[in-house]
């Protein structure tokens, strides 16, 4: 018998923690990105406790198209990522501020 | 019991390998990290019956997007060191941010609101229930056009990869299409005009 | 019918445009051919339609042409009211017309702008014909502005002179003011009447006596004093009245011909014109009148004075112009509309000679205009001679010459008109004014005369050998013009005294000292004598005398009163410094206050504080919101989960 408290509080733990990754790990965008991966993560374990114990599936086809955005936004922001690297040779955020007013 | 004892577990190593992932050194550790993750949401997910979903995120995520994060953590030269910097002096704003977003998320999510009284657990299905075939049901008929929409922005999520990360490097030979359509007649051919010469003095 | 007055106003037009837009093509003969050719055409049709009137006692016409649109029920439109008044008027304006485009054949023989001349002197017929035509006030307005605008085009015709391009612009300066108000006074007749058409308006005047209107607040004027004020000021522009005079003595700077056509015969008297035409307001407003009757004695007075000292053979002739409207405007405020049509008519003729005549000595003197080097051009012209008498002679009202005639009719009805009940001090001023004002008139026409035609020759030896007679196209006006100079005079009995103006001009019984003038009429001998008797005659025969002892027997006399009065030779010299008070005064104080309103209004205030001010704020704030956007990816971040925290906290916190 879990309730359903549990699996929210789990998900709130993991958003919190990507949340402090963020911070702490500010100028490394690759660990950035993988805290934004945590992030949709807990988001998406929200979305699959809810459709279980509200016994619906359409909270399921929404995390179905979440992996799918997620996904392609992973694959962009690591293209991005790469041509950065090669522009500058480096993946420090302080070096990435050309947009400063 | 049983159900009891796999959650704590799978949601302790989960919450563990998430502090893991935002602490390691070393960004391969942190993506290694990130994979145990996935593997323990995943075991998270089939006890909520979401099989299929389980089943996607560990071969789409694992499978494809880890392995991508590899790949480019390893083709990359990464001055960690650099990257580390500032990373102590930032800990702890980072942590109090983080314990006052969880302590007040969970105050709203908390057993008082979600606890069993107000949400019974769902009777579980029966063995041969298919979690995949519901989904397929509804993602082709209700959900036609967002599915064809999906389909879309991985397409363009492919072509812009791509796009992104083509180049032309100097020296090597490519095929210049727009010249070789925009090329004339004339340009090809150079009609020569000269005097007709005579057999006499060749033969 | 309708056709027959669409030709007398278009076929000018026809001219004009001919030789205005095609007058390279068609050469320069051929241009003052189509010109002529359509004002003649004109000049007939208005002799025809006289003749309607005269002989077959053709009833008034008042038809619309055209609408040319319908705005909230008021309509806009092109219509002819043709009755007796306007008759007299196409008679006069297509006759002198004709005349002084005949003349200008040989004034601008030699002009490079020829073809441009006539096609302006045709377009400004076709303006004054559809202005003295119109049966409603928008028409009126249209050709009012039309002559003003070719009057402008015409006094700096030369306009590579700077003193011909300072007139025209002071002339229509000038105008403006006057329009301004007539523009106000056709305003308040279509506010009041809620009708544009003479007719429909004149119709309801008799009803508007009561109502009042506060321009200031607590005081109450009467709407049909107003009105009458208002459109007179518009006729104290056109036809140069004080103060609005300044602009006719400069518009001496154009051409002769445009002188005598439009700064003495016709254009001036569009005021004139339009205050008899709106007879039917002016009855109801004895204010009104009073005020007209007013400004015309002033101007008959003192633009008389100024003629005695001028030495430009032009402006003498302008001062009295000025001063002759001045006696048509004292005839209106007096009430006797049609001594100041038949003064019009008369001074048409009699002026457009004057003017021609001294056109022709300047053609002799080879554009010299200074008085004081002619002398003795008697025995050299002597057909500008004889006609130059004619016409001094009618202007000083001397009896049997048209002049006379209504002249004094003007003077015996202002006589008349101050044994009235309304009558006031200015009717007496008035009277006094115009009687001195005849030998003023003398004084100066003979000094003129007497300089320019006798004496000693002071012109130099070469334009002395070239001096002879104009050729037939400058005679020939000259001759036409002077028998309209003495005959048209004895028209009177029908014209003033009789009943020929019918419904055209309306008397109210209490003011009409024409009819009670009437009474009195017995003929045109009688008139004479009657004339000889009074105290007119002698005053122009005193001034006629007076010009001829002190320029011709003692010339002495005028240098040693130049001296001895040289405060008064000042003023007059310098036109009682109205020139000054407008050009140092208002305008001068105009371009103070603009400049004043551009370096504090516009550049410190408008640019200044609102455009720049606004622009150094928004730089400012920039400035300031620029310093939060780093750049840096992550203090991006920072701000959207403090922000997340944010609303976190207000929802568990505030809900």
């Amino acid at each position: 018998m879990i309730p359903l408290s549990n699996y929210l509080i789990v998900a709130a733990i993991l958003f919190s923690l990507s949340i402090a990754g963020i911070f702490i790990n500010r100028k490394n965008i690759i660990i950035l990105l993988m805290s934004i991966e945590l992030m949709l993560l807990a988001v998406n374990l929200n979305f699959i406790a809810f459709s279980h114990y509200l016994g619906d599936s359409a909270g399921q086809v929404f995390v179905f198209f979440i992996l799918t955005v997620a996904a392609a936004e992973a694959a962009i922001g690591l293209a991005i990522l790469i041509v950065l690297f090669r522009k500058r040779h480096s993946i420090n955020v302080d070096d990435v501020s050309d947009m400063k007013g | 019991m049983i159900e009891q004892i796999s959650f704590y577990v799978f949601a302790g190593l989960l919450i563990f390998a998430a502090s893991m992932v935002i602490t390691m050194r070393n960004p391969v550790h942190s993506a290694l990290f990130l994979v145990m993750a996935f593997f323990n949401a995943a075991a998270l997910w089939l006890l909520l019956e979401a099989e299929f979903l389980a089943i996607t995120l560990v071969l789409v995520y694992v499978g494809a997007v880890m392995v991508l994060f590899l790949f480019v953590i390893m083709m990359l030269d990464i001055d960690v060191a650099r990257l580390r910097d500032g990373f102590a002096r930032y800990l702890p704003i980072a942590a109090v941010v983080a314990v006052i977003m969880a302590i007040e998320m969970i105050l709203v999510v908390g057993p008082e609101h979600f606890g069993l009284a107000q949400f019974a657990e769902p009777a579980r299905h029966a063995s041969d229930y298919s979690n995949t075939k519901e989904l397929g049901n509804l993602l082709y008929t209700v959900y036609l056009y967002p599915f064809e929409i999906a389909a879309a922005i991985l397409l363009v999520a492919i072509v812009a990869a791509i796009a992104l990360t083509m180049r032309r490097r100097d020296g090597t030979r490519h095929q210049k299409i727009e010249e070789q359509i925009a090329v004339k007649a004339p340009d090809r051919v150079r009609v020569v005009k000269m005097a007709s010469e005579s057999n006499e003095a060749g033969e | 019918m309708q056709n027959l007055f669409l030709t007398i106003a278009l076929a000018p037009l026809v001219g004009s445009i001919l030789a205005g837009l095609f007058g390279k093509q068609i050469g320069r003969t051929a241009s003052h051919w189509v010109t002529i050719s359509g004002v003649a055409v004109s000049c007939a049709l208005s002799f025809y339609v006289m003749k309607l009137f005269l002989i077959d006692g053709m009833a008034s016409y008042n038809e619309s042409v055209y609408t040319w649109l319908v705005s909230d029920g008021i309509k806009f439109e092109v219509g002819f009211l043709v009755d007796k008044l306007t008759a007299i008027m196409l008679v006069v304006v297509t006759f002198v017309s004709l005349m002084v485009h005949i003349y200008t054949i040989g004034y601008m023989k030699d002009d490079p702008g020829y073809q441009r001349f006539f096609s302006y002197i045709a377009l400004f017929t076709f303006s004054m014909l559809m202005l003295v035509m119109a049966n409603n006030f928008m028409q009126l307005f249209f050709g009012w502005e039309a002559v003003g605008l070719v009057s402008y085009l015409l006094i700096g015709f030369w306009y590579t002179r700077d003193t011909a391009i300072f007139a025209n612009l002071k002339a229509f300066l000038v105008n403006r003011v006057g329009d301004f108000g007539f523009l106000l006074g056709i305003a308040a007749v279509l506010m009041y009447t809620g009708s544009l058409d003479y007719a429909t308006v004149f119709a309801k005047i008799p009803g508007l006596t009561e109502t009042t209107m506060q321009i200031f607040p607590g005081v109450d004027w009467s709407v049909i004093t107003v009105m009458g004020i208002l459109l007179f000021v518009g006729a104290m522009g056109k036809s140069a009245q004080v103060p609005l005079h300044v602009w006719l003595p400069d518009s001496m700077e154009g051409p002769t011909p445009i002188s005598a056509l439009i700064h003495a015969a016709t254009m001036v008297t569009a005021g004139i014109f339009m205050v008899a035409r709106m007879s039917p307001i002016y009855e109801f407003t004895t204010t009104a009148l009073t005020f007209i009757l007013f400004i015309g004695a002033v101007t008959a007075l003192f633009m008389g004075f100024l003629g005695l000292i001028q030495n430009d053979i032009k402006r003498v002739v302008a001062y009295s112009t000025l001063s002759q409207l001045g006696y048509m405007t004292v005839a209106l405020g007096a009430s006797a509309y049609s001594a100041a049509i038949f003064h019009l008519m008369t001074h048409a003729f009699f002026k457009a000679l004057l003017f021609l005549g001294a056109g022709a000595v300047i053609i002799a003197m080879h554009h010299e205009q200074d008085m004081r080097k002619m002398g003795g051009l008697r025995k050299y012209m002597p057909i500008t001679y004889i006609t130059s008498l004619i016409g001094s002679l009618a202007l000083i009202g001397f009896p049997g010459f048209a002049g006379f005639f209504s002249k004094d009719t003007i003077i015996e009805a202002v006589h008349l008109s101050t044994t009235l009940d309304h009558a006031t001090w200015v009717h007496t001023f008035a009277y006094y004014a115009i009687l001195a004002g005849v030998f003023i008139t003398a004084l100066y026409s003979f000094r003129m005369f007497f300089l320019v035609f006798h004496g000693k020759e002071r012109m130099d030896d070469h334009t002395r050998e070239h001096l002879h007679e104009c050729s037939a196209v400058v005679t020939v006006p000259l001759i036409l013009l002077a028998i309209p100079s003495v005959v048209a005079g004895y028209f009177l009995g029908d014209v003033v005294f009789g009943d020929y103006f019918g419904d055209a001009i309306m008397f109210s019984e209490s003011k009409n000292v024409i009819g009670m003038l009437g009474e009195d009429y017995h003929g045109i001998v009688g008139f004479i004598q009657h004339g000889i008797m009074g105290p007119a005659f002698w005053l122009a025969l005193a001034g006629l005398f007076t010009a001829w002892f002190i320029y011709m027997k003692r010339p002495d006399i005028a240098d040693t009163a130049k001296q001895k009065l040289g405060f008064l030779h000042k003023l007059l010299d310098n036109k009682y410094y109205m020139d000054d008070l407008y050009i140092k005064g208002f305008a001068a104080g105009g371009r103070l206050l603009g400049k004043g309103l551009w370096k504090q209004g516009d550049v410190n205030v408008i640019d200044g504080l609102m455009v720049n001010g606004s622009a150094a704020v928004i730089n400012w704030f920039a400035g300031v919101a620029r310093v939060v956007q780093t750049g840096h990816l992550y203090h991006y971040a920072f701000a959207m989960i403090l922000g997340l925290l944010g609303l976190l906290s207000w929802f568990i916190l505030g809900a």
